[in-house]
């Protein structure tokens, strides 16, 4: 299933972005902490912890996270912070940045760092920040999309307004 | 902002909840000098503030008690009696009110419920009758914008359609209406204070799905709606100034002025000729209590005791479980479908009043599932198509009896971020609660029977909790003996002092009790008004 632009602009409107339908994307972070070291680290979540059905994974999460942390300072501040800490573990036990892993050494990276299991959490322990402002960041972001809503069965996600037809609509 | 007191004004008003923001509205359009104190802060109101909340509501790693911002040292609270009451899960405090928070479901009271002692022998009646209240809960759906029909056979009767068409029935609504044809249960529409057409520039619903606790698009009604337009007719609210007591002249007739905090720390008096209480079932009492003087040792406006007493909520009761089939659930948050058939009470008063309710949110929805679990890729992909979409349930609110023994009371030994003692919430169940709790278990076990489900989970008699609505701590009368607050919602103590909240309800039924509040603060705004 691929992640259009549609789905940028829902998952931005989901996450309180001021997005208009004329807006013009940009993938260029720009000044500010994450720049683009942090987007690329990012799309290598994003290619870990996305299901494998979809596409269009690198353009959804430049866009979106470009244009999510552009009015953010300080969750962007997190964003970067988590990323410093998952390059070092990365670091550690792969010798390389995380997004310079391919997706499987990513994943056991990912894995390694027990991010799977730890709890989500803006001000807890490493683990902790790389689970809320990495992994839940973007599975946020493509759960409130409707190809994510799709691809788990549902037209109109929790946090998208989808409109008041689908609910009472029977399955096809 | 300026926090200082108003030159003396006609109306003060504490609290920016529903009762406080109609009253201020109607009062203030009238031409009356109305000052609202509130003690929570002002939330900002546009779409992206309310959707940066939406995402704390459904990111896990921030509780559901941060959204509004409720709890804390602000809201600290005691609970005592024989069952646990979690007081902050679901009271909001700032302009608005727990309005900000709720669920949104308006419907009136039966006309059984205004004299249930007569008809049944439990309980007690109101001083007024349904028809007393009638063109009052006409123009509270008005204001609210409520969307309903007139297809509930069970209903009381109504003079005019609701202001806006109902929403249409779900697909998981089909299924349920299935089975309960076949048990002979009848169902019929939910009215809900939110938009299905667009109004006064505010959105239909868009279908968000996170009805409680915030709607980014606006079309569920909140107080922010009535204090907005009090505040362009003129009127003045002062936020995060919570009224420490109300002060009153030597012949103990009549208040004088409101004390309150502010956040520099210093404390002012604002005088009116008349005030009104709108702090909801649990504030209300506690404020009465908290401003004894050597005329009322008790308690303002309790010479007879009861501030406080016949504290009750609605219990809710609930059977849930998984069809082999997609029932298509979480595309919205709110109810489309629901039953009043086992509303009435029986007239052996054997059992209370049960409302059933056909959720369209049963089970997770699967941005909770996938920010939840300790998986991620194709294992998290399965994990939700395989638990997501496939569930039913149906909840219940239970009547509660008002027992004078529950109650709100001033907590001895545990004090406030001013040095108030808290509210100590005495709550339990009685047998016939139980026993009605278990009467709706076993309907809605007995439809989810028919429907094929494989059953789960039971909100049962041991297992039950509260609705969140706070009733009858100053509860409504002729007699001053026996209640607080008289058919006008005025203090039968003092003269210039009313009381706007479920506070005021003699016995509460199995209703959500906010239209009711709102048609009583209508009410009480009529009477305020024709004083004045």
């Amino acid at each position: 299933m691929e992640l259009t632009r549609r789905d940028v602009m829902a998952a931005l409107a989901a996450s309180g972005a001021a997005v208009g339908a004329g807006i013009s994307l940009a993938s260029d972070p720009g000044d500010g902490p994450v720049g683009d070291h942090e987007v690329d680290a990012l799309v290598a979540v994003a290619d870990v912890v996305y299901p494998s059905e979809v596409e269009g994974v690198e353009s959804f999460v430049r866009q979106y996270s470009v244009e999510r942390l552009r009015d953010r300072p300080e969750y962007a501040e997190g964003v970067a912070d988590a990323v410093a800490v998952l390059d070092e573990y990365s670091q550690t036990w792969a010798d390389a940045d995380f997004a310079d892993l391919d997706t499987e050494r990513a994943d056991r990276t990912l894995s390694g760092f027990e991010v799977d299991t730890a709890d989500p959490d803006p001000e807890g322990s490493d683990r902790e920040r790389v689970r809320y402002y990495l992994v839940n960041e973007l599975l946020f972001a493509l759960f409130t999309t409707p190809t994510g809503g799709e691809l788990a069965g549902i037209e109109n996600p929790q946090g998208h307004p989808g409109g008041t037809t689908s609910y009472q609509r029977g399955p096809e | 902002m300026n926090r200082q007191p108003s030159e003396r004004v006609d109306v003060c008003i504490v609290g920016a909840g529903p009762a406080g923001g109609l009253m201020a509205d109607r009062l203030a359009s009238r031409g009356h000098d109305v000052v609202v104190l509130e003690a929570g802060p002002r939330f900002d109101a546009d779409h992206e503030d309310r959707e940066r909340r939406m995402e704390r509501a459904i990111r896990p790693a921030h509780g559901p008690d941060s959204v509004w911002e409720m709890g804390g040292e602000r809201d600290a609270y005691e609970s005592t009696g024989d069952k646990f009451y979690p007081l902050n899960a679901a009271r909001v405090k700032g302009v608005g009110g727990s309005t900000l928070h709720w669920q949104g479901m308006v419907m009136r009271l039966h006309e059984r419920d205004f004299r249930l002692d007569s008809e049944t022998g439990v309980g007690t009646d109101w001083p007024i009758a349904y028809d007393d209240l009638q063109p009052y809960y006409a123009d509270a759906e008005d204001e609210l914008g409520v969307a309903g029909a007139s297809d509930n056979p069970f209903a009381p009767p109504r003079d005019q359609p609701h202001p806006q068409p109902a929403f249409e029935p779900s697909y998981s609504d089909s299924l349920f209406a299935t089975a309960c044809e076949e048990l002979g249960v009848a169902t019929h529409s939910v009215p809900n204070a939110r938009l299905s057409e667009g109004r006064e520039g505010r959105s239909a619903c868009v279908g968000y799905g996170t009805c409680q606790p915030v709607c980014p698009s606006g079309a569920k009604y909140d107080a922010t709606i009535h204090v907005e337009r009090a505040e362009e007719a003129g009127a003045r609210v002062v936020d995060q100034a919570p009224v420490q007591r109300l002060e009153h002249d030597e012949s103990g007739d009549k208040v004088t002025a409101a004390v309150y905090a502010t956040p520099d720390g210093e404390q002012h008096r604002q005088e009116a000729r008349e005030f009104v209480l709108a702090a909801g079932g649990v504030e209300n009492p506690r404020l009465l209590l908290l401003s004894e003087s050597e005329q009322y040792p008790d308690g303002l406006a309790n010479s007879s005791g009861l501030v406080g007493r016949f504290f009750h909520d609605h219990l809710f009761a609930g059977v849930g479980g998984t069809l082999d089939e997609p029932t298509r659930q979480n595309h919205v948050g709110f109810n489309t479908t629901e039953s009043h058939q086992f509303y009435d009470q029986p007239a052996d008063g054997s059992r209370g009043a049960i409302k059933l309710e056909f959720l369209n949110y049963a089970g997770p929805s699967p941005v909770e599932m996938a920010l939840g679990g300790d998986d991620w890729g194709d294992a998290m992909l399965d994990r939700i198509r395989e638990h997501y979409g496939s569930h039913v349930a149906v909840g219940a609110l239970v009547e509660q009896q008002p027992r004078e023994e529950n109650r709100i009371r001033l907590h001895p030994e545990r004090t406030d971020d001013h040095g108030n003692p808290v509210p100590d919430v005495v709550w339990s169940l009685s047998d016939h609660e139980r026993r009605t709790i278990e009467r709706a278990n076993e309907i809605q076990r007995s439809i989810l029977d028919e429907l094929g489900a494989d059953v789960e989970w039971t909100v049962g008699p041991e297992s039950t909790g509260p609705a969140f609505h706070h009733m009858g701590t100053t509860r409504m009368g002729t007699d001053p003996e026996s209640s607080v607050v008289d058919a006008q919602l005025r203090t039968h103590d003092v003269g210039n002092l009313t009381v706007a909240s479920s506070s005021v309800f003699p016995t509460g039924g199995a209703m959500n009790p906010t239209l009711t509040i709102a048609a009583l603060a209508l009410k009480a705004a009529d009477h305020v008004d024709e004083r004045l």
